[in-house]
């Protein structure tokens, strides 16, 4: 469902160009689960970012179920980043003054989703992610983990097929991170697309298929280009 | 996005940074509610002059002589001096059926003396015609006597003011004063009242039309008041007067016929347009609002870029979020604005009953006038900083950087 070929992508840093990506080519199929690993500075979330739809490629293209996202309309873009992809970042991103229930219900009431519906939607993954009873609290009221919780529950608010998270366990002691992982893990057995990237060996190792990056290049795939290709087409 | 939900989002931004909302809904309340009271103001003069006019109660026609051009205030044209506008003029006008009373007027003045007090006046020459034209009594004495319709008589009535100046307390009437270099006794004493049409007569001295033509040597009078009889059609009275005057001025028509409700219709013609005129200037602290609106706006977009990063990273367009901070500004606005009427009426009421005779009140255009403004103001000067929000690079703004200054 996720294919790239040939994506660069540059930054002006003062003034010399800076590669962050160069010439990817990736293929992931429905269900997978992936951990991207590697230095600082090689690229990964410069990665997840353009798979996730936040920022466009300077040359290759990406196809999103077979579409071409390089060139969609930017209102298309926001909407497949409402629908179809989930995002967990490093350090949360909840809005401060809103509940945990209330920042669970963000992506539904952008796409419009009636108050009363989207109040049962987020209850239900709250309970999902064992935070039911945390709904009314401010995110100054919860833990690490339990951030990183809600920040899962709006992820999948709205039922995405494609998990992207950065480093999700990186603000984490190593309790808060498992719990993370673990919740991770659950939602994709139940079959969404899940890639992770991580600086934890251990965590990263757990993954069923492992890149690792350098220099904005992909220097190793634990699966061949072959055998993912194949697994693309059976899919 | 649910309008719904957009209303409660943006309450809880204002509810999170009260200062900033409280500061604002000040800013735009204040600038409606000026521009709603002082256009208050000015229509409150508009029906003061109404409510002098009708106080008045009878139909007025002022006869100036000489011709007034139609192109506005010039002097007659070469060959046409205009003649005098005499006494005799006057009589013929009073026989017109629908005009009720003529008050002819000769204008001078004089120094009034009484022992070695002595003061410069304006000396109205008139008849007795003209306390019941303008509506003047005595408070002392009588009004000038019949005969001074057609003798010069040494006899003249006073304004209170000018009473006071020469006789302080003491009696005036049977007394003898001297108006220039004539002698005439006191007849009357008009009762203290205030401005009329603009024209302060506690300091005049009146005296018998025929008594001032000597004075001032001059037969020409500076004009013709006429009170029309109740049911006077005002035009056929105004060309039966002109065409007196067409017979009596060999063919010329040289006066300037001015009807109250003309004059009336000038003075609502000036408070309109300085009405308007203040409007316009009470809209400038709207314009302040505005820019008020923009700069806090621009500190909340870079403040909030990591919330706008997000919004787009779960999904929200750039014309959403572009929405939702000129949505943000309008809602503000709005608030504001009906804070701004709600003061601003109970200012009015509040004016209204401590000065009861100043009929203070918004004109009918000026809240909606207000609004607009404010709502207008308050969208243009949040465009940029909503198209600043919207333009936002997600990646940049999640991580707190980019798009612009601040940070
Ligand atoms: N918006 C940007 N502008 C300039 N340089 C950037 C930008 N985003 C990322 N980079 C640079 O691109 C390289 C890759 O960044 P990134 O993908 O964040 O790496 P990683 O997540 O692997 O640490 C880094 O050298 C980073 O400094
Ligand atoms: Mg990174």
């Amino acid at each position: 469902m996720i294919e790239l070929q040939g994506v660069n992508k540059t930054y002006q840093v003062g003034d010399s160009p800076l590669r962050a990506l160069r010439d990817v080519d990736l293929l992931v199929g429905e269900g997978e689960y992936l951990s991207v690993m590697g230095p600082s500075g090689s690229g990964k979330s410069t990665l997840l970012n353009m798979i996730g739809l936040l920022d466009r490629p300077d040359s290759g293209s990406y196809l999103l179920d077979e579409v071409h996202t390089e060139t969609l309309p930017e209102e298309q873009r926001a909407q497949f980043r409402g629908e179809q992809i989930g995002f967990i970042f490093q350090s949360f991103h909840l809005v401060s003054r809103l509940t945990a229930l209330e920042n669970v219900e963000l992506p539904m009431m952008l796409a419009g989703v009636s108050l009363r519906e989207r109040r049962i939607a987020a209850h239900e993954v709250l309970a999902q992610v064992g935070l039911e009873a945390w709904s009314g609290h401010h995110p100054n009221q919860l833990s690490g983990g339990q951030l990183q919780r809600v920040a899962i529950a709006r992820a999948i608010v709205m039922k995405p097929r494609i998990l992207l998270a950065d480093e999700p366990t990186g603000n984490l002691d190593q309790a808060s991170g498992q719990e993370i992982i673990s919740v991770l893990e659950n939602l994709n057995a139940e079959g969404i697309t899940l890639m992770m990237v991580t600086h934890d060996l251990n965590l990263g190792q757990r993954a069923r298929r492992q890149i690792r990056m350098v220099d904005g290049q992909i220097e190793a795939d634990s699966r061949t280009e072959t055998d993912a290709r194949a697994d693309h087409a059976t899919v | 996005m649910q309008l719904s939900d957009q209303i409660r989002f943006n309450g809880q931004i204002f509810l999170r940074h009260r200062v900033r909302t409280g500061l604002l809904l000040m800013a735009v309340g204040l600038g409606v509610a000026s521009v709603i009271l002082l256009t208050s103001l000015g229509e409150g003069a508009r029906r003061y002059v109404y409510q002098e006019f009708s106080a008045l109660g009878n139909q007025l026609l002022i006869v100036f002589p000489g011709r007034k051009e139609t192109t506005g205030g010039t002097p007659p044209v070469y060959g046409t001096a205009p003649r005098d506008l005499t006494l005799e003029d006057a009589m013929a006008m009073s026989r017109i059926p629908s005009v009720k009373a003529v008050a002819p007027i000769i204008a001078g003045t004089a120094a009034i003396a009484v022992d070695n007090i002595s003061r410069e006046s304006i000396v109205l020459g008139s008849t007795p015609e003209i306390f019941q034209v303008r509506q003047l009594e005595v408070s002392q004495g009588k009004i000038l006597p019949d005969r001074t319709r057609s003798e010069a008589m040494a006899v003249c009535v006073l304004g209170a003011k000018l009473k006071r100046e020469l006789f302080g307390h003491g009696r005036a009437i049977g007394e003898w004063i001297r108006a220039g270099d004539r002698r005439m006794r006191v007849v009357g004493v008009l009762v203290e009242r205030g401005e009329s049409l603009g024209m302060d007569l506690s300091d005049m001295i009146i005296v018998p039309v025929r008594t001032a033509e000597q004075m001032f040597n001059s037969p020409g009078l500076f004009r013709i008041l006429i009170e029309l009889a109740g049911n006077a059609d005002l035009p056929r009275t105004e060309s039966r007067i002109k065409a007196i005057i067409r017979e009596r001025h060999e063919g010329d028509e040289d006066i300037t016929l001015v009807s109250q409700d003309a004059m009336l219709a000038s003075f609502d013609n000036i408070l309109a347009t300085l009405t308007l005129a203040i409007a316009a200037i009470a809209a400038i602290s709207l314009l302040v609002a505005g820019i008020l609106i923009m700069n806090l706006s621009l500190i909340s977009v870079s403040q909030r870029k990591r919330e706008i990063g997000l919004l787009k990273a779960i999904g929200a367009s750039s014309a959403q979020v572009r929405q939702l901070f000129l949505g943000e500004s309008l809602m503000l606005v709005s608030l504001g604005s009906v804070a701004g009427v709600i003061f601003a009426w109970a200012v009015v009421l509040i004016i209204g009953r401590l000065w009861p005779v100043f009929p203070i009140f918004p004109p009918w255009w000026s809240v909606p006038a207000a609004v607009g403004t404010a709502l207008l103001a308050g969208l243009v000067f949040s465009l940029m900083p909503a198209r600043r929000a919207a333009a936002l690079d997600p990646v940049l703004a999640l991580s707190g950087q980019g798009g612009g200054q601040g940070g």
